[in-house]
């Protein structure tokens, strides 16, 4: 892969005051790279989601972002549960959050939707007891 | 509608960016839930909101939010507060709940953020 540019950042778990800073430096790297605004909107809503998961459903992880003129890959790999049903994650309201996670803000059941309407593509590798990897792919 | 003319009609304090209430409101939208503002929040956008931790900060930055309103007094951290200065962002604290605060800006013709 020529011209990528990769970054990599720790997720750490327990850390909800810090979920998203991750996000956040990416956001303001592709702004300072020139990436148009709605390509970087797409891409931070979708891995502030997904960074969020990580530290209130899994036990945090790594994320890898990889940028080429062509598109913008986000690998969001966590040490979590796992996801048992999938397709049932996907569904726009379901959630096993807790009420201590919904009073901080989040359980909506929104976020897995969220992360596929704002991406060309959206890959889910999970195993049970061992973590999930999600691949977000959008396209410049 | 602009931020300042917002303030008043909902009696607002306003906790940070007193030099940058002349903007143009795009669209309102009120919610606790961070994906729910994620999922359907449009251009300058305002979110009045009442959970009061550094995850609306970060939602605000996502989405380049142009002012945060918290609702029924709620007053951000310091921490949280300098986030919103680092930002350009607007913060201001009402002492009206969700549905006054929302209904007098709606009726006052502030265009709605959410679904
Ligand atoms: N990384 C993950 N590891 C394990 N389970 C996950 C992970 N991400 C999501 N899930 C499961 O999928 C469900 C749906 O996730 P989704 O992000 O759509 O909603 P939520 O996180 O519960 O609420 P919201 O995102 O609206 O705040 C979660 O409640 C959780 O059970
Ligand atoms: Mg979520």
């Amino acid at each position: 892969m020529e011209d990528a540019i990769v970054l990599k950042y720790q997720v750490i778990d327990g850390e909800f005051q810090r979920a998203g800073e991750v996000s956040s430096d990416v956001k303001h790297k592709l702004k300072q790279l020139g990436v148009p605004a709605d390509i970087v909107r797409k891409v931070a809503i979708a891995m502030y989601e997904g960074e969020v998961n990580m530290v209130i459903h899994a036990n945090g992880g790594e994320i890898t972002v990889e940028i080429t003129p062509e598109q913008i890959r986000m690998i969001l790999a966590d040490v979590g549960p796992g996801i048992p049903d999938v397709e049932k994650a996907m569904q726009a309201g379901y959630s096993t959050a807790s009420d201590a996670t919904r009073n901080l803000g989040f359980g909506a059941g929104m976020g897995l939707p969220n992360m596929k309407k704002n991406t060309d593509s959206m890959d889910i590798e999970t195993k049970l007891g061992e973590g999930t990897t999600i691949t977000m792919v959008v396209r410049l | 509608m602009t931020l300042r003319e917002a303030a008043k009609i909902i009696e607002a304090e306003v906790l940070v960016g007193e030099d940058k209430l002349d903007q143009e409101i795009g669209s309102i939208c009120g919610s606790d839930m961070m994906s729910e503002v994620l999922a359907f929040t449009k251009d300058q956008s305002v979110l009045l909101t009442g959970l009061c931790n550094t995850q609306v900060l970060r939602t605000a930055d996502m989405l380049d939010l142009i002012c945060l309103i918290f609702i029924r007094d709620k007053k951000p951290t310091p921490e949280m507060l300098e986030m919103a200065e680092d930002d350009g962002r607007v913060v201001m604290t009402t002492h009206f709940g969700m549905f006054s605060a929302c209904g007098k800006l709606y009726a006052a013709g502030a265009g709605a953020g959410c679904m």
